[in-house]
């Protein structure tokens, strides 16, 4: 019997050697005439350990890692295919403590199974969301969704039943599925992850949305900065539409749905709802003014459900375990569990998927092991780049939609970015101010032009302006409630959250001054 | 998308007919400029009046949707695009000391093309790599934890 190998295929292992290293083993194997298989999966998410290879034991999988391409070939000599000790040998990977504190509800397959094999994901538990979905009416189907507590994991936290209900009921000749998948937050990283590590979790998840509220056609809008994202999602597409899962005709039982993937072009904007819409239908990522929903009159004037990847994925764990299985976990008004992304300068950086409810203090350092640099953690951005700086003073913060809003911050799509005590907080203030005026579609004034006069502001104040500080508070108060989207109406948020927590960093930069800390 | 692509020379014929092949999409202009760029490398003028007539549109509206996208380039890129992300995750990584190495390797700045067309440095932001940063993609392929000797050993393969 041949023996079992695993490496990754997902970008972070990719962008390490991981084809070079998969070359190599099997270069060795065949050498040894050793009979191998190896497996490309996606990405367990511990980054620090990629390339992460795995070898099949009676005993479970054994991980190796971090593996460069100029260490495969001692790794193969010195008995990788027995699972053999070895420096670079992390144990069993199950084991791991930072996989064992997980809940792993949506990535429970991700780095585990061949993410383009139809079968494997059918085995390891796959489309029985789907198979419920089709045992009940649509109004039963957003009933489980309304029930489980789920709300939008692409950062604004609306209760997806409700949505799900509004594009159920309304009428029109036809309706769309629109999935965001233009991950463009810094910090962020679970919908490529998923694209690539279980690409057919969110074809299901998109099948039976479309089940739940009468639409033939969804589409997809992935960011062009992720290639491989784009290349994994589309081969599982071909593969469902060849298994009958998908198509413009109904089959076996399944109704006519099919997805369309587009690729964006570079424009941070088209994350936005109505700026993908129009994106999709052809236009510059232009944000529209609501009303209308686009849930009424989105794409092409159609009824649309736009839901974020990791929404869309939890949809069939929620029909296949039950709306009660999911709600009882979480926090607050917060249930289910979210994939949280550890990055930035942290030791332990990936993704760990758990209920809501962990504090800051347990994520960054009892989980995440504090910076990798070795230096005192300074602040974090919790949210993408329109979201809040905290200090280590408010890491008792609970991770739950409304805990963060009551400190003026936000959990966004869940990303957690570690800074360490170099980081200049006026310098990542005028970050801020600096990407909302090049990312702006300079639809409306305030997040146009109050971008530039932003970074010009926070200029004169390090130059020693103090009053000027009273014009940025201003500002960003007139960006916040006057900003058509969230682009300008949260980019204050990372600034107003620097100022606050970090003032000693807006003092006049001189001779005199000490450097920020 | 990956730059890698084989580009061929500008044909007008050629372009008509890859834009005429998104005609059947809902809103065909995107995926339009998308393969005219993957094929030719960018999108020039002389495509814009093709791809509005093809599609029905005014050359006005394409011109804006072309100019409203960071992707979309009017003029060719040098023969290797280097992404590099200059955002708040792998700025905490220490991607500003990365970025000013790479300029001054590659004799650019951001945003610049070398003089002799060999490679094009570009500001990007987030490649999804943002736990194992400084990241960038080098034509479509993606590089990680580019400091020391991986950072040297990614600039001699741009530059060899």
């Amino acid at each position: 019997m041949s023996v079992r190998v695993f490496v990754p295929a997902d970008a972070a292992a990719l962008a390490v050697g991981a084809d070079q290293v998969c070359d190599i083993l099997s270069a060795e194997a065949s050498q040894s005439g050793l009979p191998i298989e190896i497996v490309r999966t996606g990405s367990r998410g511990m980054f620090e350990l990629e390339t992460l290879v795995e070898v099949e034991t009676p005993a479970g999988r054994v991980g190796y890692g971090p593996i460069y391409p100029d260490e495969a070939r001692d790794l193969a000599h010195s008995g990788l295919f027995e699972a053999k000790s070895h420096p670079k040998c992390v144990g069993p990977v199950e084991t791991l403590p930072f996989l064992r504190r997980q809940m792993r509800l949506t990535f429970a397959r991700c780095g585990v199974i061949d993410p383009q094999s139809l079968d494997a994901y059918r085995n390891a538990g796959g489309l029985a969301g789907l198979e419920k979905a089709l045992s009940l009416t649509p109004e039963q189907i957003v009933e489980e969704i309304t029930r489980s507590g789920l709300r939008g994991r692409g950062g604004a936290g609306f209760p997806a039943g409700i949505k799900w209900d509004t594009v159920r009921r309304a009428q029109a000749d036809r309706k769309y599925v629109v999935c965001n998948a233009d991950e463009g937050d810094s910090g962020t990283f679970a919908d490529r992850m998923l694209l690539e590590g279980d690409p057919f979790l969110l074809i299901e998840g998109m099948v039976i949305a479309g089940l739940a509220v009468g639409a033939a056609k969804g589409f997809i809008y992935i960011r062009s900065e992720y290639p491989h994202a784009i290349r994994a999602f589309s081969r599982a597409v071909a593969t469902a539409r060849n298994a009958g899962l998908l198509g413009p005709t109904a089959g076996g039982g399944l109704p006519a749905f099919d997805i369309e993937l587009r690729v964006g072009a570079g424009a941070y904007v088209c994350g936005e709802e109505t700026a993908m819409l129009e994106s999709l239908e052809g236009k510059r990522g232009q944000v529209r003014a609501k009303p209308p929903l686009p849930a009424h009159a989105g794409l092409f004037g159609r009824p649309t459900l736009i839901n974020n990847v990791l929404t869309l994925a939890a949809a069939p764990l929620i029909l296949a375990n039950g709306a009660e299985a999911y709600a009882a976990h979480g926090h607050g008004r917060s249930r289910g569990t979210m994939p949280i992304q550890l990055a930035g300068d942290i030791r332990n950086g990936g993704l760990f998927e758990a209920p809501f409810g962990l504090d800051l203090n347990t994520l960054v350092y009892d989980i995440g092991g504090g910076t990798l640099s070795g230096r005192p953690v300074r602040a974090v951005q919790v949210g993408g780049p329109l979201g809040a700086y905290f200090p280590p003073s408010l890491f008792d913060t609970h991770f739950d939609y409304e805990a963060f809003a009551a400190r003026d911050g936000l959990i966004g799509h869940g990303g957690i970015v570690v800074f360490n005590d170099t980081v200049d907080l006026a310098a990542q203030a005028r970050f801020a101010m600096e990407f909302c005026a090049i990312e702006s579609c300079g639809k409306c004034t305030p997040c146009r032009l109050g971008s530039v006069r932003g970074i010009e502001t926070i200029d004169r104040i390090i130059a020693g302006e103090r009053s000027s500080l009273a014009v940025l508070e201003d500002l960003c108060e007139t960006m916040r409630l006057g900003s058509l989207c969230a682009l300008g109406g949260l980019t204050p948020y990372p600034v107003m959250s620097a100022v606050t927590h970090f003032p000693q960093d807006f003092e006049p930069r001189g001779e005199a001054l000490a450097p920020p800390k | 998308m990956s730059a890698s692509l084989p580009q061929i020379p500008w044909n007008a014929d050629h372009a008509a007919a890859l834009v005429a092949r998104c005609v059947a999409l809902e809103g065909p202009l995107l995926p339009a400029l998308h393969v005219i760029q993957a094929t030719f490398g960018c999108v020039p003028d002389e495509a814009v009046p093709i791809i509005a007539q093809v599609l029905n549109l005014s050359r006005a509206d394409v011109h804006g949707v072309l100019t409203f996208y960071h992707d979309f380039r009017r003029v060719p890129a040098g023969r290797r695009i280097l992404k590099f992300c200059a955002a708040e995750a792998c700025q905490a990584r220490g991607s500003a000391d990365a970025i000013a190495q790479v300029e001054r390797a590659l004799g650019l700045k951001v945003g610049e093309t070398r003089s002799d067309g060999a490679v094009t440095l570009e500001a990007v932001y987030c490649l999804g790599l943002c736990a194992s940063g400084p990241a960038a993609l080098l034509d479509g392929d993606p590089f990680a934890r580019l400091k020391g000797a991986r950072l040297d050993h990614l600039l001699t393969q741009v530059l060899p």
